[in-house]
Parts: structure tokens; sequence; C-alpha cells
């Protein structure tokens, strides 16, 4: 049974929806104006590239948690009892989070990128002071226990209804032959990423906190390897469960314009537990390239990539299509959008699996494969959810602007990733400041789809914030 | 392999594309959810084990030779000691011999950094990462004479773009 949510629940769904529409917007142009320096356009110094490089990647992978807890936490509040005041609380987390990490970056100059990886931020080469990066990695770590909370609050709303993590899983239908009907779709997901994230954040909070007292006793420190395995976890399972909470978005909304509710049958059950294990044991897939880690754990995160692509295949893209195919909906922007996510997060799945095998990742790893494949699933799946999710909200249908912004974010988002592509099969780098003039090409056509695709992103921002007032006070 | 990577993903999302383009086309043409479902299971299923029998050769073909080796003892390699540092490469010799195994053993004395050998033609042919207090081996046979590149393709600072050594490769 499903219950309506009150209306400060709703006021904070949008005010999260609206720093997502701006954070979203500002850390694109950071993005582009990336790819106009590689392509000579734009002759940022390395030193300011490095910095606008780390507000986009850590800025981005921050807003996409916002994004999908956004999601999450407004459909699973129809489903369980949720503290509003705890979804708050990370909010505010967040933005006191942001505002120290923009103030390292751009004031102190920490430019270490996302990943911190350890020793790097105590080992800036003269370039920014350890008050610099003491403050980025604080920052990062506020909001890492906002999300953190966050997350508590929904397992305990969860279990409060449910008795079990198991029983939330739906694993008495799956395994014990119950014939109970099964927990939501929109539940399964939520406990999911429950199990997920807060493995995560405590592997990413457990490294901060290391990092951080690194930077003023340096003869306190950690083995490289074992900091990089905690870093990459952590960054592994959190970038996923953005995904994984927004996927709850095609789950609740798709439904409601085909006319087919979607089912937590058998497979939805095995998928969901499969992926559940895989995004955990899976990351050792970031570390291929490190051949001092046990070579069981390379294999296994080659073969568990393989596997990983088969629950977002086949029930979660096959599941859109089934729901989709002769059911007569009107293509309005959410139902558009979240068709084109789905869509984007399969076909990003491809390349993220081709370079999880060891032989191609030794000749891809490090290149622009690599933001080639996950931009395919985070511009082109993510972003096109919450989009979507922002329609919904907003009950708002569309008009022909609209649907021009949608084929502008379509062609100028594919043609960017493939650019990325094409650039990491050519050998190009990522994360370099300064490209070959044989590599400018390329720069330049991704600098150009890439303002396509924002100029799609400033239409479906500017028409959901043109709307925040009137959703608050309805 | 490059070329292998890329043709394989674009050829698999050209056939997603297919299927979504065609439910889009289909979308319109209104049909009671039970027997697109029922079909749906059908092809659900036969997807489902074609992934999975088609996985098993393509793993087991990709995880014959791995890239993965321990550090020889004997003669038979040339050794290449491979120290990264913000932000140069010192290299324990400049030149090599081609035909013959080279043995670089990658480690880093700062920060973490990552060892990848370019040719002329700025093609990545091999990499691994260097890590402070771990050493990792790569090996590697040139088949060709001629110079080529290491470039850091791992994060590490402000002037990472610009770590880059090269050493020369010779006929025997």
């Amino acid at each position: 049974m499903t219950t309506t949510i009150s209306k400060g629940a709703r006021q904070s769904v949008v005010a999260y929806a609206a720093t997502a529409a701006a954070v979203l917007l500002l850390l694109m142009v950071f993005g582009l104006l990336m790819r106009a320096s590689q392509a000579g356009g734009l002759a940022l110094p390395a030193d300011l590239f490095y910095q606008v490089m780390t507000a986009h990647g850590i800025g981005m992978v921050g807003i996409a948690g916002m994004c999908g807890a956004a999601i999450m936490w407004y459909f699973l509040g129809h489903y369980v009892d949720l503290s509003t005041k705890i979804f708050v609380l990370n909010l505010i987390l967040f933005l006191v989070g942001v505002v120290m990490i923009l103030s390292a970056i751009f004031i102190g100059g920490f430019a270490g990128a996302w990943t911190f990886l350890y020793p790097l931020p105590a080992k800036s080469g003269g370039v920014w002071e350890a008050g610099a990066a003491a403050l980025h990695l604080s920052g990062v770590l506020l909001i890492g226990v906002g999300f953190l909370l966050f997350h508590l609050d929904t397992g305990r709303a969860i279990l409060s209804k449910y008795g079990s993590i198991g029983r939330a899983l739906g694993w008495p239908q799956l395994f014990g032959g119950s014939t109970e009907e099964a927990p939501p779709p929109t539940v399964v997901a939520s406990t999911m990423v429950l199990i997920v994230n807060v493995l995560g954040l405590l592997s990413g909070a457990s490294i901060l906190a290391i990092s951080l007292v690194n930077l003023f006793v340096p003869e306190f420190g950690i083995d490289p390897l074992l900091g990089k395995n905690m870093i990459f976890f952590f960054g592994h399972v959190f970038i996923n469960a953005t995904i994984y909470m927004s996927v709850i978005a095609i789950y609740e909304i798709l439904p409601k314009y085909t006319g087919r509710p979607w089912k937590a049958n058998k497979p939805f059950l095995a998928a969901w537990t499969c992926s559940t294990l895989f995004v955990v044991i899976v990351y050792p897939h970031h570390l291929l390239m490190d051949f001092a880690m046990p070579t069981w754990m390379l294999v296994m995160g080659q073969v568990i990539s393989y596997l990983s692509g088969i629950p977002v295949l086949v029930v979660t893209a096959f599941g859109v299509l089934s729901y989709t195919h002769r059911s007569g909906l009107k293509w309005d922007m959410a139902p558009s959008l979240l068709f084109l996510a789905a869509f984007g997060w399969a076909a990003g799945a491809i390349p993220a699996i081709v370079d999880g095998t060891i032989v191609v990742n030794l000749v891809l790893h490090n290149t622009q494969w690599v933001p080639g494949h996950f931009h395919t699933y985070l511009l082109m799946g993510l972003v096109p959810m919450v989009m979507a999710f922002m329609y919904y909200l907003a009950g708002n249908a569309g008009t022909g602007l609209d649907r021009g912004a949608f084929w502008a974010f379509l062609v100028g988002g594919f043609g960017f990733t493939f650019t990325f592509l094409w650039a990491g099969k050519e050998s190009v780098p990522r994360r370099f400041a300064e490209h070959l003039p044989e590599w400018m090409g390329i720069d330049a056509l991704g600098a150009v789809f890439a303002a396509l695709a924002i100029l799609g992103v400033v239409v479906f921002a500017v028409r959901f914030l043109g709307r925040v007032g009137h959703l608050v006070k309805a | 392999m490059q070329e292998i990577a890329w043709s394989v993903t674009l050829w698999l999302v050209l056939v997603l594309a297919a299927a979504f383009i065609y439910v889009v086309m289909k979308s319109g043409d209104k049909a009671e959810a039970a027997v697109v479902q029922g079909a749906a299971g059908k092809i659900r299923s036969v997807l489902f084990w074609v992934l999975l029998v088609a996985g098993v050769p393509v793993t087991m073909v990709t995880l014959a030779d791995l890239p993965y080796a321990a550090a020889t003892t004997e003669g038979e390699s040339q050794v290449v000691d491979a120290v990264g540092s913000q932000w140069s490469w010192a290299l324990s010799q400049s030149s090599v011999v081609s035909g013959r195994p080279v043995e670089f053993r990658v480690t880093a004395a700062d920060a973490s950094h990552g060892f990848a050998i370019y040719n002329s033609s700025m093609t990545l042919l091999a990499q691994t990462q260097a890590m402070p207090e771990y050493t990792n081996v790569l090996r590697y046979t040139f088949a060709e004479p001629g110079t080529y590149k290491v470039l850091c393709l791992e994060y590490c600072g402000v002037d990472h773009h610009n770590m880059m050594t090269e050493f020369t490769v010779v006929a025997p």
C-alpha cells in the first residue's frame, strides 16, 4: 500500500531538485571549459585546468548522489516512514561541504582530483598547502556523513516496515517459495543501495580520515595499495549507487504512462540480489593495472564486470523495452527521457565491460576511453533520469521547445561521449591539461557536442526552475 | 587491441539502439500487457542464456594470457628499473634491444604515477601503475627498433601532462 508524502517532504525534494539543476549545469560548463582548453580554443593554465577538473569530478559525484537521493527518497517515502529532518540535514551538510570544497580548490589551489589518491593530497609538489587539502578532504567527509545519515534513516524505515534486509530484498519470494506479494521495486532497490552505500561510505570515510591525519603527521600513513583499494571501493560503490537510486524513477514513473505496473517478479529480485553482491566485489576492475594486486582479485574484477552487465541489460533495459512495447504510451518529456536513460545506461555498460577485460585495459586504462564509458551511463543514463523526474514533479508534459532540447541533448550527449571513446581508441590520455596537436581535432568535436548537450540541459533546468515557486506553494 | 575494443563497442551499441528504436516505432500499436509480457519473458530467457553462454569462451580466451609477471632472476630479460616522481621518469637505461623481452620494474618515489609506453605513432602499447612502496613488473617485447615514449597515465599533480621521457629500441 502506498501513501502520499507530506507538503514539507515534497518541498524538500523540490529543494534537492533545484539544487541539482543549478549545480549540474555549472559543472557541465566546467566540463566544456576543459574540453575547449584541450582543443586549444581556450588556454586554461595547467593549475587552473586541474582545479576545474577536481571541482568537476568531485562535484559531479556529489550531485549525482544528491539526485539519486532525491528520487529514491521521494518514491520510497510512499512506502515507508522516512525522516524529513534527516533528508534536509543531508542537503545542508552537502551545501556546507560544497562551500568547503570550492574554497579549498579555487582559493587554496587544491587540485588532487576527485579520487584524492593517497598520498597525493600530501604530495602537491609545492602547489597547494596542507590546509587546502585538509579543507577539501573535510568537505568530502562532511558530505559523506550526510549520506551515511540519509542511508541509516532509510534503513531504519525499511527495517521497521519489512522486519529484515532479506524480506526487503524479497528473499522469501525468491528463495523460500513465499506466495506473498514481494516488496515494491523501489523498496528492493533502496535496500540494495542501503547495503552497498553504507559499506562504501565507511570505506571512504576511513581513508579520508587517514589522509587527513597524514597531512599533518606524515609518519601516520597507510599502505598505498590498501589506500587505493579503499578509495576505489568507495568511489565505485558510491557512483554506481547514484544510478541504482535514480533508476527508481523508471520503475515508478514509466508505468504511469504505459499503464503497466512494474512488478518485482523473480527475475527482478534475482537481478537486484546479484547486483548487490556484484557492486561490492567488482571494484578491483579499477585496479587492473596494479600488478602487485593478488591476481585472483583482478581476474574476479574482470569476471564480475562481465556478469554485472546481465542484470542491467536483461532486467532493467529489457524491462523498459517490454513494458513500453505496444503500450500505446504518449511520449511526453518524462517517459521520453526515461526511455533514453535506459538506453544510455545499457549502452554505457558496453564500453565499460570491454574496458573491464584485463588485456584490453592494458591499452585503454586511463585513456579517454574511461570518461567515454562513464559519461555514457552518467550523462546519458543518470542525467535524463533526473531530468525526467523534474518534468514529472513539475507536471510538465513538454512543448516543442522541450522536444527540441531533448534532441539537442541526445545528439550532443552521444556525440560527446563517443568522441571520448574515439580518443581513447587513439590512445589519448585522460586528465591531461595540454594535448598534442594531433589530438585536438577530436577535442574540438567533443567540445561542440558538449555545448549542444548543455544547451538541452539549460532548457530542461530552466523549465523546472521556472516552476519551483509554484511547486513549493502547491 | 584498441581497434577490436572500438569495433565490438560500436556493433553492440548499434544492436542495442536498433532494439530501442524498434520498440519506439511499435509503441503506438497498443496490445494487451499480458500478450506482450508473455512473449517478452521468453525472449528474456533466451537473451540471458545467450549472454551467459557467449561470455564463457570470451572469458577463457581473454584470461589466457595475462600481463602480470613476476620478476625474473635469470638473465633472459633485459631489465629496466623505472622510477616515477613529480614530474619526471628515471630509467636505469635508455636503450634496449628489439626481439627480446624487456622487464620494466616500475615504482614511484612520491605519489602514484602511471607508466605507459607509447610508440612513435603515439599508440599506447602497454602500461602499469607506478606506486610508492611497490614494484610492478611489466614485460614487453619490442618488435620494431625506434624511439618510444613513456607518459604518466595516473594524475599526479600540476605538471602531470609533461611527465614524459624517451628510450630507444635498437636492432640486435
